[in-house]
């Protein structure tokens, strides 16, 4: 069997992980921060990872977000092998298939948000005119249109996290990881966010959200709890927080996944 | 083409951080000013001492009696003079000069009389802003007349020009102003400016009564004009000449020196290249300095933008990406530092040339340009290594999660 086909149809997996550790060495002694996680996303899931902080889902999500990489095990992202690449590699990787969104934002300084957006283009090698006009289509697809030669100064926190999806959208990735994104902004500022991000499901992007607050993970059509390094339960989401079509949790249970470990 | 927008990425970030660039640039900025003025400085120097020194004629030679007293006579002048015997010399004029006080009414003036004959004029390249110079007749005939300096004849009339046809005094012996020098601005000893000039015979006998030696007038030095493609044979003929009559034996030293015009030139080229290099290395110091002031900010400025480098990595750039972001900033941070530095020395030098009196001008040549361009660029660059490594190596975990 593929790993990353489905038999019956449904949608395709975007991140296959099997059996990955992660340890560390801290002075003497050894922190197994994972500790053997098997885990499939496939393309349209909206994912939420929780935990207690030393749970491991930061380096869970720094493992997806390619920023890591693992002790052992296997992870393959749109069936690429990633756990052996060279930097450069999976630099590449996290240009194109990962779009970022951190709880800080993590804008430049004094830089207007079209450039925020062009930046991931650059790297990608695209030329300024084509990237120029598709930074303003993402400012566009998440509300920003009237705003893109603002500076983050200039922008409300609500709008700088757009920006920065923007800029995680800009490049057309496989998958949306989103750390805390309504960690750094108030309730309704946050209840705007995870709208957008119900939008961007309905439009059939992968998302994977990091967070602690229940009220998030329960936007996410399926949770995934861990605790010391390993997965707790791996449960779908029966009341949502907000209406989405039924038909998008159903196919991805349809995928055979979401089951706990 | 990716290299060339990383210089678009650097100027949105130098433009981004105007207080940090231009501390950053600070000290480049300083670095090539100093540079370029000093050695335009020294250039400047060169330049107007070799002006001078040119101006007296580089095919002359001077000869002056060493030792106690003069054995440097009218004889050994007019033997010189032999064309056929000396054909490497063109003019020799025999001088003979004195201190005396020139007079006139009150006016009073110590002044360096100096008795030739006229051939001494275009010997020396001296010309009368008023009046001439004295003829051969007035010289043959020991006519009590004289040329005076432009200092002197400032010193000694209100207005320079009003001397012309007025007798003036020379230790009391009445003299009539035939003629007043142009100022040659070579003020300072030596010049002629300071100087009054009368025929020789008229020096030697009534006004001073020179010693005499085997009978004859001595002198107190000689200028040759000799022919300026032979200065050596001049030399030579001059010296053979003058040691058969002194009657100097094999062993022993000449009574006499011989001094060369473009020797002395030579010696001023040397002297003004060594204080160029001297002010030079003094200002490459303070570019280093300032080469040193790039790394200290910018190894700052990765620090203070580990987010940054942590987010540009997360969103794909490679290593080599932001080594070369960084290293292409120090270098445009230096380059642009640079070419301030250059605006204002261009200024400095400006500025010195309006001061009035100042002996030189600065000049600032085109190689030292280029040199300081590319020395401050050169140290952005270099400098620019380490913190550019520096940025390279953060990790981009640890880098999003800074502080």
């Amino acid at each position: 069997m593929s790993d990353y086909s489905s038999e019956n149809g449904g949608p395709a997996p975007v991140i296959e992980i099997r059996d990955l550790t992660k340890t560390y060495l801290m002075g003497q002694t050894e922190v197994h921060a994972l500790r053997g996680v098997s885990l499939t996303i496939c393309e349209g899931e909206y994912v939420a990872i929780v935990g207690a902080s030393g749970s491991g889902k930061s380096t869970l999500m720094n493992m997806i977000g390619l920023l890591d990489r693992s002790t052992s095990g296997s992870y393959r992202i749109r069936g690429e092998e990633v756990s052996r690449l060279s930097r450069n590699r999976m630099a590449d990787l996290r240009n194109r298939e990962i779009g970022f969104v951190f709880q800080s934002f993590n804008l430049l300084a004094r830089t207007s948000a079209r450039r925020q957006v062009q930046l991931p283009l650059f790297y990608a090698g695209v030329s300024e005119r084509q990237s120029a006009r598709r930074a303003v289509e993402a400012l566009q697809r998440v509300g920003l249109g009237d705003r893109v030669d603002h500076r983050p100064d200039e922008l409300s926190g609500g709008q700088q996290q757009r920006v920065a999806i923007a800029r995680a959208l800009v490049n057309n990735p496989s998958l949306l990881l989103a750390d805390e994104p309504t960690g750094a902004l108030d309730s309704r500022t946050g209840e705007e966010l995870l709208a957008l991000f119900d939008d961007l499901h309905r439009q059939g992007m992968t998302l994977v959200v990091v967070t602690h607050d229940d009220h998030v993970a329960h936007r996410a059509e399926r949770i995934v709890t861990l605790r010391d390094g390993v997965i707790l339960s791996d449960e779908p989401v029966r009341e949502r927080a907000s209406s989405t079509p039924i038909a998008n949790r159903a196919n991805a249970l349809a995928a055979g996944d979401g089951q706990p470990v | 083409m990716k290299v060339l927008r990383y210089f678009a990425v650097a100027l949105d970030s130098i433009r981004a951080n105007k207080l940090r660039s231009s501390l950053t640039m600070l000290g480049i900025i300083i670095g090539v000013a100093a540079v370029l003025t000093t050695m335009g400085i020294g250039s400047g120097a060169a330049a107007s001492i070799t002006e001078q020194i040119e101006s007296q004629g580089t095919n002359l030679l001077s000869v002056s009696p060493t030792g106690g007293s003069s054995t440097l006579t009218m004889g050994d002048a007019e033997a010189l003079s032999d064309r056929s015997l000396h054909p490497a010399l063109l003019t020799v004029v025999p001088e003979y000069t004195a201190s005396a006080t020139l007079t006139n009414g009150s006016s009073e003036s110590q002044t360096q009389v100096v008795g030739v004959l006229p051939a001494y004029a275009p010997v020396r390249n001296l010309e009368a802003a008023a009046g001439r110079f004295f003829s051969e007749e007035e010289t043959e005939a020991n006519l009590r007349v004289v040329v005076l300096g432009g200092t002197v004849a400032a010193d000694l009339f209100a207005v320079a020009a009003e001397a012309l046809n007025q007798q003036v005094r020379i230790n009391g012996e009445p003299f009539q102003v035939v003629g007043v020098l142009k100022e040659s601005g070579s003020a300072g000893f030596g010049g002629p400016d300071s100087r009054a000039f009368v025929p020789i015979g008229v020096a030697q006998g009534r006004l001073f009564n020179a010693p005499r030696y085997r009978g004859d007038y001595t002198i107190t030095a000689m200028s040759i004009q000799a022919d300026g493609t032979r200065m050596e044979e001049a030399e030579r003929q001059t010296e053979l000449t003058l040691r058969l009559r002194h009657r100097l034996g094999p062993n022993d030293d000449n009574d006499f020196s011989i001094f060369n015009q473009a020797s002395l030139l030579e010696l001023a080229g040397e002297v003004t290249a060594t204080l160029t290099v001297f002010l030079g290395s003094i200002g490459a110091i303070s570019l280093l300095v300032g080469g040193i002031g790039i790394m200290n900010i910018m190894l700052v400025s990765v620090t203070e933008r580990t987010r940054e480098i942590g987010l540009r990595k997360a969103v794909g750039a490679h290593d080599r990406d932001i080594l070369l972001q960084f290293l292409i900033e120090s270098l445009v941070l230096a380059t642009i530092g640079g070419l301030i530095g250059m605006g204002i020395s261009f200024g400095l030098a400006f500025a010195v040339g309006r001061i009035p009196n100042f002996p030189f001008s600065v000049i600032i040549e085109p190689q030292a340009l280029l040199m300081a361009l590319g020395v401050s660029s050169a140290s952005g660059f270099i400098f620019g290594i380490y913190p550019a490594m520096r940025a390279t190596r953060l990790d981009p975990i640890e880098a999003l999660r800074f502080e």
